[in-house]
C-alpha cells in the first residue's frame, strides 16, 4: 500500500512533472491566464494521462522495441482526438480558446515521458495511478498559476468579481511574460521549502 | 509579396513560437546551457518547421478539409492523427537525406533531429497554419518564419545562460527558476515589437 500511495504522491510534489522534470511546460504557461480554462486543460491532460499510461502498460508486452515511439504516438493522438471531440460538442466556447492547446497534448511531454519511462515498464494498475499522479501534480500548478493571473490580471476569479471594483488589473499578468514570472518564483518557493537545489 | 514579408517578420518578433506561445519550451529550457546545441537545435528546428508546415497545408487542403475528398464527408477529425504522421515520418526522411548528402550538417545536428518529433512548437506551427487559414505559399513564409523566431530566442537566451554562470543567485532560483524568470523578462521585451507590421493601413 505505501508504494502506490508513493506512486500517486510523489509527483505532486517532489518530482511535480513541471517543477522537476521540466515537462509540458508549453501548455502550463499558455492556458493559464484565466481560471476556467486552466481547470478544462488539467482535466483534459490528467484524463488522457491516465488512459495512454493504462493503454500503453497493457500493450507493453506487444509493441517491437524499435517502433515504440510510433505506436505511443498513435495511441496518445487518438486519445486526444477524443478528448477534442467531447470538448467541442460539450464546452464549445472554453475549446474555442483553448485554440491548439488541446492538440498540442500530442506533444505535451509529460503524456510522452510517463509514456516511455513508467508505462512502459509496469503493470497497468500502477501505470493508471502513476498517470493519476502525475496528471494530478500538473493540475495543482496550472490551478495554483491560473488562480494568481486572473486574481491580479483581472481582479475577478473564474469570472467572478473578487477585489474592489477600482482595482485596475495587473496587464503584466495577462500576457506571457506574467506567466513566466509567476512560475519562475513558484519554483523559487518550491525549492526553498524542500530544500531540494539544482547545481548549476 | 508584401504579405508574404509581414508574414514571415510578424513570425519571428511578434507571434514568437516561444515566447508568445510558449511552444517548444521543453527542449528550450533543456538545451539552452550552451550556445553550440543551442545552435544545433534551432537549426533543425527552422529545417523541419520550414518542411512540415507547408506539407501539412497540402494535406489539410486536398484531403481533410471539409467536403473536399468525398463530398458531404467532414475528415478534420483526422488533423491531429496525420499531422503528427507527416511529422514523424519528415523528420526520418530529413535524417536520411542529410545523412546521405549532407553529412558534415548531419553530424552537427545530432541527436535533435529526432528529438523534433516531440517539440510542440512543429506540431503548433501546423495546427495554427489551419486556424489561420494560410493558403501554401502563406505557410512556407510562416514555416520558415516561426523557426527563425525559435532560433533568435534560443540562441539569446543561451548567450545569457553562459553569462549567468559568474553570478550569485538565491540556491533556490538556480537552474530552472532563473531560466523562467530570464524568459520572462525576454518576453517582456518581445512584446514591444506587437504593433509591427508591414503592410500599409
Amino acid at each position: 500500500m505505501p508504494a502506490i500511495n508513493k506512486i500517486v504522491l510523489d509527483p505532486l510534489s517532489d518530482n511535480n512533472p513541471i517543477t522537476v522534470q521540466m515537462l509540458g511546460i508549453c501548455s502550463a504557461l499558455a492556458v493559464t491566464a484565466q481560471l476556467p480554462t486552466a481547470f478544462t486543460m488539467s482535466l483534459a491532460v490528467t484524463a488522457v494521462l491516465c488512459a495512454s499510461n493504462t493503454i500503453i502498460s497493457l500493450l507493453r508486452n506487444h509493441i517491437p522495441d524499435k517502433i515504440r515511439m510510433i505506436v505511443e504516438m498513435v495511441v496518445i493522438a487518438s486519445l486526444v482526438i477524443v478528448v477534442d471531440q467531447i470538448l467541442k460538442a460539450y464546452a464549445f466556447e472554453i475549446s474555442k480558446q483553448l485554440s491548439v492547446f488541446v492538440g498540442l497534448i500530442i506533444t505535451n511531454c509529460i503524456v510522452m515521458g510517463r509514456a516511455e519511462a513508467f508505462a512502459m515498464s509496469h503493470p497497468p494498475k500502477e501505470a493508471f495511478l502513476d498517470g493519476l499522479g502525475n496528471g494530478l501534480g500538473y493540475s495543482a500548478i496550472l490551478i495554483i498559476v491560473g488562480f494568481i493571473r486572473e486574481l491580479l490580471g483581472f481582479g475577478t476569479l473564474a469570472g467572478l468579481k473578487i477585489l474592489p471594483e477600482s482595482y485596475p488589473g495587473n496587464g503584466l499578468m495577462v500576457i506571457a511574460p506574467g506567466a513566466f514570472v509567476v512560475i519562475g518564483l513558484l519554483i523559487w518557493l518550491q525549492r526553498t521549502v524542500t530544500k531540494k537545489y539544482e547545481e548549476v | 509579396m508584401g504579405n508574404l514579408i509581414d508574414i514571415f517578420v510578424r513570425a519571428i518578433f511578434v507571434n514568437n513560437m516561444v515566447l508568445a506561445y510558449f511552444l517548444g519550451m521543453c527542449s528550450f529550457l533543456a538545451l539552452s546551457k550552451k550556445v553550440d546545441t543551442a545552435f544545433g537545435l534551432g537549426m533543425a528546428v527552422v529545417f523541419v518547421l520550414g518542411i512540415t508546415t507547408p506539407l501539412n497545408n497540402i494535406i489539410f487542403n486536398a484531403l481533410l478539409k471539409n467536403g473536399t475528398l468525398v463530398e458531404g464527408v467532414n475528415l478534420e477529425f483526422l488533423t491531429f492523427l496525420c499531422f503528427i504522421a507527416v511529422i514523424a515520418s519528415t523528420v526520418q526522411l530529413v535524417e536520411m537525406v542529410l545523412d546521405r548528402f549532407f553529412p558534415p550538417l548531419y553530424n552537427s545536428l545530432g541527436i535533435f533531429l529526432p528529438l523534433i518529433t516531440v517539440n510542440c512548437s512543429i506540431l503548433g506551427g501546423s495546427l495554427f497554419m489551419v486556424e489561420r487559414n494560410y493558403n501554401f505559399t502563406e505557410s512556407i513564409a510562416f514555416g520558415f518564419g516561426s523557426g527563425m523566431g525559435f532560433f533568435l530566442a534560443i540562441i539569446a537566451l543561451a548567450g545569457i545562460r553562459t553569462k549567468l554562470r559568474y553570478s550569485n543567485i538565491p540556491p533556490g532560483l538556480r537552474g530552472l527558476g532563473i531560466t523562467f524568470i530570464l524568459t520572462g523578462l525576454m518576453a517582456l521585451g518581445f512584446q514591444s515589437f506587437s504593433s509591427v507590421s508591414l503592410l500599409a493601413p
